[in-house]
């Protein structure tokens, strides 16, 4: 990849030369087709979305803090844990990616623009009607929905409030989000590579993209068929799922973890993409194994297909399929075993230098294998007897969700913020944030593996007795995690607003075509592609 | 860099690209509508794959006709009648017999007792499921409640039966079989299907 810095004389000309003004105020976000704006708006909606669903989750906490019930009725904590999950999954994490995706995937792979701007913008404001949906039905007389993020039918048909149509729909316009976003990535990435970028070539975040992209083509639709089914069973009297018409309710989860196994893919395959781009930069080498992380990813994403019935050991199934989704299990920790040993010989002998993106892709790599380990715990069947639905389960994905996905975020965030900005940001503040983030996060879950393995089950207000000490020691690590993240807010509006000029290239080990043009990136690059060797 | 020599190469160019997205969308929309019919087509999938395999314990659903040759008197299998009330269900029911020993090939007829305790009709819907799972294919009901929905006048009290017998085929590991009937209230549901076919 060998091509010039372009000089800020250059851009102007090219901003100037090929395209339209932009429009001024609301106007430009609103109707905007340009990569980096729509990029923009998704990462800054994913904030105030995981903001919210913050919120709910310090709700959930002081109602924990101690036995017995303080603050909320049962049936709203269940609502707090439902529209909890909710944003985080389809609020927070998954656009904050897709964010990621538009703004770097075209400047990544040398392409003026993503393939579909118009389908772009449309795919992004349809997100914020679906969160309104969602978070009004707080404001129904029933209250919003209180099944679980999961949704388990009969929970969500026999036995669902007034306000499970908004949840459905809701759900649906999240979806076909996704599904227009993922379209569109898929289009980029096969279409508007720049001359000469194969497939082998591209940035190994850019292969990420394209799997995980593939993944909601293949997953989101069966959700939107699974929230279907539970829209009719609810309101027009079919019985998918209600055993006195013929239905099976267990069906449900079957269909609703083929999707949600993969979905849990969706989540973390981007995570690997930005890691494998931060580390190699801070370790001054080549990311090591590229091929192979490739195929890896490759293959935890097809085996992600097969390992749906690992959730549901519990409801009385044969020993040979107990077997069968147990092996399937552990057989993802060998690609994902090569991915962490593969950052780790980046690492091994390189010239190591802990800037805040490195200190969030290595406290990723620690943490993201403590939740695979304990994912490794949860798929042996007879054990999981024991775990199921137990805070230790709880413990497990926020290891791989907050620790592993969201410290990639912010580790992609710090990294490309001087490119976004055009300014460095604060960096003792970001080490604040830094610090304080990790130690509060682990105060927070590493505690919630104990009382899952004392027997707390999750999901519920009230505890007994027992769990009350560390379930003290566990709010207050909430509380820190949640105002620590506010440090970010702090740090991100400061960057905006102004500080040290960052140059084109602000990490002297940084490799890929996003540094070839200047901090900030004009408003539209590679009008003309590059030429890669 | 190398930038495209004439305008009219920059316009043929373009309209391939324009092409080639168009082509690759409607591949990924048809790929999103199948994969939207797969996630349907899972239901029957799964019916199928557990009337195979009899994963669930699901118990024929209509009256099967007496094949069995004979009686194999060299085995006594149990069986053990179990019942259960939704909850919504102002209904009595439970097994009069709780267990018998049966031979395979021969056939028993039990019987169950329903009371409406309600002050109004009620219809209900028993569902049959049997454990261990692997014997639902080897247990044949020729006549059963649960075929039909069953409607109860205000404070009604019925005697339901259940003709069955065990096919000499069982595996030989098993030698403890339970039915078990869950009611349903199925009240509503009979009255809307009946407006919605007037």
């Amino acid at each position: 990849m060998s091509t010039d810095v372009l000089t800020d004389h250059q851009a102007e000309h090219e901003d100037h030369d090929l395209h339209h003004e932009k429009m001024k105020g609301i106007k430009r976000w609103l109707y905007t087709t340009n990569h980096k704006d729509i990029g923009t708006l998704y990462l800054w909606f994913s904030f105030i979305m995981f903001l919210t669903g913050g919120a709910l989750a310090m709700v959930i906490r002081m109602e924990l803090f101690q036995p017995g019930l303080q603050i909320v009725e049962p049936d709203f904590f269940n609502q707090l844990t439902t529209v909890h999950g909710l944003i985080m999954v389809f609020g927070a994490i998954m656009p904050a990616f897709v964010g990621l995706a538009n703004w770097m995937l075209p400047m990544m792979i040398g392409a003026p623009d993503m393939a579909l701007p118009r389908l772009n913008n449309w795919s992004f404001w349809i997100l914020p009607f679906a969160f309104a949906i969602l978070l009004s039905s707080f404001f129904m007389e029933s209250g919003a929905p209180n099944f679980g993020w999961t949704f388990y039918a009969p929970l969500s048909t026999t036995y669902s409030n007034g306000s499970t149509a908004f949840f459905v729909f809701a759900v649906h316009i999240m979806g076909i989000s996704s599904i227009m976003g993922a379209i569109n990535i898929v289009v980029t990435i096969m279409n508007l590579r720049a001359p000469g970028m194969t497939y082998m070539k591209m940035p190994l975040f850019v292969w990420t993209f394209f799997i995980t992209a593939y993944l909601l083509i293949a997953v989101m639709p069966v959700l939107a068929g699974v929230v279907t089914m539970v829209l009719t069973d609810t309101y027009f009297g079919t019985s998918f799922f209600s055993a006195a018409g013929g239905g099976d309710p267990v069906m449900f989860q079957h269909i609703f973890w083929f999707f949600g196994h993969p979905e849990v893919y969706i989540m973390i395959l981007p995570a690997f993409g930005v890691v494998s781009t931060t580390i190699p930069t801070f370790s001054r080498k080549k990311l090591f194994g590229y091929s192979s992380m490739v195929y890896a990813t490759s293959s935890i994403a097809l085996l992600s297909f097969i390992v749906w019935a690992h959730h549901m050991f519990t409801t009385g199934m044969p020993l040979a399929g107990e077997l069968f989704f147990m092996y399937c299990t552990m057989l993802i920790a060998v690609p994902t075993g090569v991915k962490v040993f593969n950052w780790m010989a980046t690492m091994w002998r390189g010239s190591l230098s802990f800037e805040t993106p490195m200190l969030f892709s290595i406290a990723f790599v620690i943490l993201f294998t403590i939740g695979g380990f304990s994912g490794l715990m949860l798929a042996m069947t007879p054990v999981d007897f024991q775990y199921h639905d137990t805070y230790f389960v709880v413990a497990h994905f926020h290891y791989v969700l907050v620790t592993g996905s969201l410290f990639s975020i912010y580790a992609g965030a710090y990294y490309w913020l001087p490119k976004w900005t055009g300014h460095m940001f604060n960096d003792t503040l970001s080490k604040w944030h830094f610090w304080c983030s990790l130690i509060s996060v682990n105060v927070l879950f590493f505690p919630m593996h104990f009382l899952g393995l004392a027997g707390m089950p999750r999901r519920i207000p009230d505890y007994a007795l027992q769990f009350a000490d560390f379930n003290k020691i566990v709010s207050i690590g909430g509380f820190a995690f949640g105002l620590s993240q506010l440090i970010f807010l702090v740090i991100v509006i400061k960057c905006i607003r102004g500080g040290e000029k960052a140059p084109a290239k602000p990490w002297d080990g940084a490799e890929g075509l996003e540094w070839t043009v200047p901090s900030p990136a004009p408003y539209h690059t590679f009008s003309t592609p590059p030429k890669i060797d | 860099m190398n930038k495209p020599e004439s305008e009219q190469d920059q316009k043929k160019q373009q309209t391939e690209h324009k092409q080639q997205n168009t082509t690759l969308i409607k591949k990924l929309v048809l790929a999103v509508f199948a994969m939207f019919g797969f996630g349907f087509a899972l239901v029957p999938l799964y019916n199928v794959f557990c009337d195979v395999t009899g994963l669930n314990g699901k118990t024929n659903s209509t009256a099967a006709e007496y094949t069995a040759d004979g009686i194999d008197t060299s085995r006594n299998i149990r069986v053990q009648f179990i019942s259960h009330v939704t909850s919504g269900m102002p209904w009595k029911f439970y097994p009069i017999t709780e267990e018998v020993t049966v031979h395979p090939g021969e056939i028993k007829l039990v019987k169950f007792y329903a009371k409406n305790n309600a002050n109004k009709e009620i219809v209900g819907q028993a569902v049959p499921s049997i454990s261990p799972g692997t014997a639902h294919s080897y247990f044949q009901k020729i006549e059963c409640f649960c075929f039909n929905q069953q409607p109860l006048k205000a404070h009604q009290e019925v005697e339901m039966a259940v003709q069955f017998y065990i096919d000499a085929d069982l595996p030989k590991d098993i030698t403890t079989v339970t039915l078990s009937y869950t009611l349903f209230n199925v009240t509503e549901a009979v009255k809307a299907s009946v407006i919605a076919k007037n």
